[in-house]
């Protein structure tokens, strides 16, 4: 009770938080704390009411983001398919934001169809990845996202797999906006939440995200400022990561817009259709007989 | 956003698109129809014998109607997308065989725990696994009462005809959207795929429900409480300022996660069971044939229900006493008319299509009073009239033969 009217007078953002939920149940230095408040900012100054907003999450550490955390209508669903619900909420409201926050191995472990279909689709949701390179929740087991050679509790010898690489992966599935940031880069994450909130069809912001419990501590980075640390040396841009090869590659994150074309969206033309059929068969009021 | 399916725009639709009279038309388009009737508006499906046909008649005739059909890569994401379109507001509603339905259960189980109005329909096809893909069966009633995990509470209604598939999906939509539960059609792979005639009534005909919404903000704040005193809360859909937190993890009244305190699950997941208790009679529906001087009952459902009776008519005729009762809400379980019944009767035969499932249920209600003999068919080929009625005969035969010791 005392630690939340802290919050609340401290805090700009407070407002878009659900004070019963609160304090998080987020580890002391988890990134996860950077990312609700690079949202929060971005509803804030894009002035999104949240009465327009719809969060949707999954399981995990990150799904708890923005559910129950976030004041908004929220749906907390079951691993790995946040996306699937999220596509039947879009339909039903087209004219509310569809956003799902949640993480690496929800989204693209055990969701990886959901979010590549949703992106073929072209669906208007907002997807806020945050890759932490692990399953956190569960304490710390591999994840399809973590780093070759990594240490796990299910890798304790090495990681012998190659992560995979999600924003590529989304965007030739044929997104309208895909993203990579990192919790360091908090304004360019900032700004590239509003514009992934403002494109119309499938987008999403991979956020590079420390968990210094998990994965830090077994990987020779306990603290979040090492973990900080690390993500900004090896941090490379698009266009610099062009003229690299795989092996100067490996190990770096790549960060920078991917992707930033609006195409046909799923809602519309979905909408769009029922006016076709709807003239086709004369079904409009003024056919009536 | 809302559609009840009784709004004058939609009857018009209804009237214009689907006039009342005789058609001739599959099981699967029956339920299709009874949906569109029912005022479903959300299908999200994956196709899978013999099932597919009841996607491809909503991908056809949901557009005229305003509403929304969409394929989902897989059965997972299908129950995924329906429940996520429940929430704001809309009746939906997924399809699928075995295989699909064994993969729902996650997301089933989810929606029965957020209390989320759903039409799964199941339409039977001989297992386990791929089976016989092509070949309808009974194998899924208890799949379909625990498919899911955990304590859970369910309805599940089984058709016998192509026009029952048409009413009995609308009575579907009716028990989901009263109760916010899950409903699942267990359907079948032979009247599914078998044409019949079928009358398609006029749509003002058609009573249909829809869910509770909150009177105001304060009942908003209880997505999960008894606001009214009945355990059903209102449903406090997405898109209307509410903030509402739905989870599928224990929660308190007002949706927020609470899994250290015991008592926070306790009072939950009983009010889910106790909800349907107290609105048993709502929900329980049964057909009885020549009952009221029954010596030997047959208890049948779904598909095994028609040459049950056509066997009990025979009989009938031979003065064997036979009668019969088809559970059509198959859980609940219609324990205890059948209790009642078991104490007129000197032996009760279960004919369904698989080894013994419904059967089980029934010797549990009756304990050891009687005996209850199974009268199980697996292949694909429907049991037949003379098969029941061979049993019927045995079975009278064994009751002369007693009473003669």
């Amino acid at each position: 009770m005392c630690m939340a009217k802290q919050i609340y007078t401290k805090y700009k953002m407070a407002k878009y938080l659900r004070k019963e939920a609160l304090p998080t149940a987020l580890c002391p230095g988890c990134g996860g704390g950077t990312v609700l408040n690079a949202f929060a900012n971005a509803i804030d100054e894009l002035k999104i009411d949240p009465r327009e907003l719809v969060v949707v999450s999954g399981i995990g550490c990150s799904a708890w983001i923005a559910s129950p955390y976030f004041l908004a209508d929220t749906l907390h669903t079951t691993h790995g398919r946040a996306i699937a619900f999220a596509t039947g909420v879009k339909v039903g409201l087209p004219d509310k934001k569809v956003v799902v926050i949640s993480g690496d191995g929800d989204l693209a472990g055990i969701g990886g169809n959901h979010l590549i279909h949703a992106a073929r689709r072209n669906i208007d949701i907002t997807v806020i990845l945050v890759n932490n390179f692990i399953y956190g929740m569960t304490g710390g087991q591999v994840a399809p996202t973590t780093p070759f050679g990594a240490i796990t509790t299910t890798t304790p010898y090495r990681n012998i797999e190659h992560p995979l690489k999600i924003a590529e992966t989304v965007a030739s599935a044929g997104a309208s906006y895909v993203a990579r940031w990192t919790t360091f880069h908090v304004y360019q994450l900032i700004e590239s939440i509003k514009k992934a909130l403002n494109v119309k069809g499938f987008s999403l912001v991979e956020v590079i995200s420390q968990c210094p419990v998990q994965f830090g501590r077994r990987n020779r980075m306990k603290t979040p400022a090492e973990m900080l640390r690390w993500f900004s040396k090896n941090s490379i841009s698009i266009s610099k990561a062009k003229n690299m090869s795989p092996e100067e590659l490996e190990g770096k994150i790549v960060i920078g817009e991917f992707v930033n074309k609006e195409k046909a969206e799923f809602t519309e033309e979905l909408n769009k259709l029922i006016d076709e059929v709807a003239q086709y068969y004369s079904l409009g009021d003024e056919d009536a007989d | 956003m809302i559609i009840r399916g009784d709004e004058p725009e939609q009857i018009r639709l209804l009237k214009k698109l689907y006039p009342k009279g005789n058609y001739f038309m599959q099981g699967d388009e029956a339920i299709a129809y009874g949906a569109l009737f029912a005022g479903c508006r959300f299908y999200a499906g994956y196709p899978i014998t013999p099932a597919s046909e009841i996607a491809e008649t909503m991908a056809r005739e949901l557009p005229k109607l305003r509403g929304y059909y969409i394929q989902m890569e897989d059965e997972i994401g299908s129950i995924a997308a329906v429940v996520g379109a429940s929430w704001t507001g809309l009746k939906s509603m997924t399809a699928t065989s075995g295989p699909g339905f064994s993969l729902m259960q996650e997301n089933l189980g989810y929606a029965v725990f957020t209390e989320t109005p759903l039409v799964l329909v199941d339409v039977q096809r001989s297992g386990p696994s791929t089976g016989q893909a092509t070949k309808g069966a009974q194998g899924d009633f208890f799949q379909a009462r625990w498919g899911t995990h955990g304590d859970h509470p369910i309805i599940a209604i089984s058709p016998t005809s192509v026009e029952d598939s048409f009413w009995e999906t609308i009575r579907a939509f009716n028990l989901s959207e009263k109760f916010r539960i899950p409903v699942i059609l267990l359907a079948d792979g032979i009247i599914g795929h078998t044409r019949e005639q079928i009358r398609i009534p006029d749509p003002e005909e058609v009573e249909i429900v829809y869910r509770k919404l909150p009177a105001n903000e304060e009942e908003a704040k209880y997505p999960f409480g008894d606001v009214h005193g009945d355990l059903i809360p209102p449903m406090p859909i997405f898109g209307n300022g509410y903030f509402t937190h739905v989870t599928g993890s224990t929660h308190k009244e007002n949706g927020l996660r609470d899994v250290y305190t015991p008592e926070v699950h306790d009072r939950l997941v009983r009010r889910l069971h106790k909800k349907m208790e107290v609105h048993e009679k709502e929900i329980q529906k049964w057909e009885e044939y020549y009952t009221d001087d029954v010596e030997i009952l047959l208890v049948s459902w779904g598909v095994s229900a028609r040459p049950s009776l056509g066997a009990v008519i025979e009989t009938r005729k031979r003065g064997i006493k036979a009668g019969l009762i088809v559970p059509k809400t198959v859980h609940p379980f219609p324990g205890k008319r059948i209790r009642e019944l078991s104490k007129k009767a000197h032996v009760i035969l279960v004919p369904e299509m698989n080894l013994g499932q419904m059967i089980l249920e029934v010797q549990r209600v009756v304990r050891k009073e009687i005996p209850v003999i199974g009268v199980n068919k697996i292949g694909g080929v429907p049991l037949t009239v003379e098969e029941i009625l061979k049993e019927i005969e045995s079975s009278a035969e064994r009751s002369r033969h007693r009473s003669a010791d």
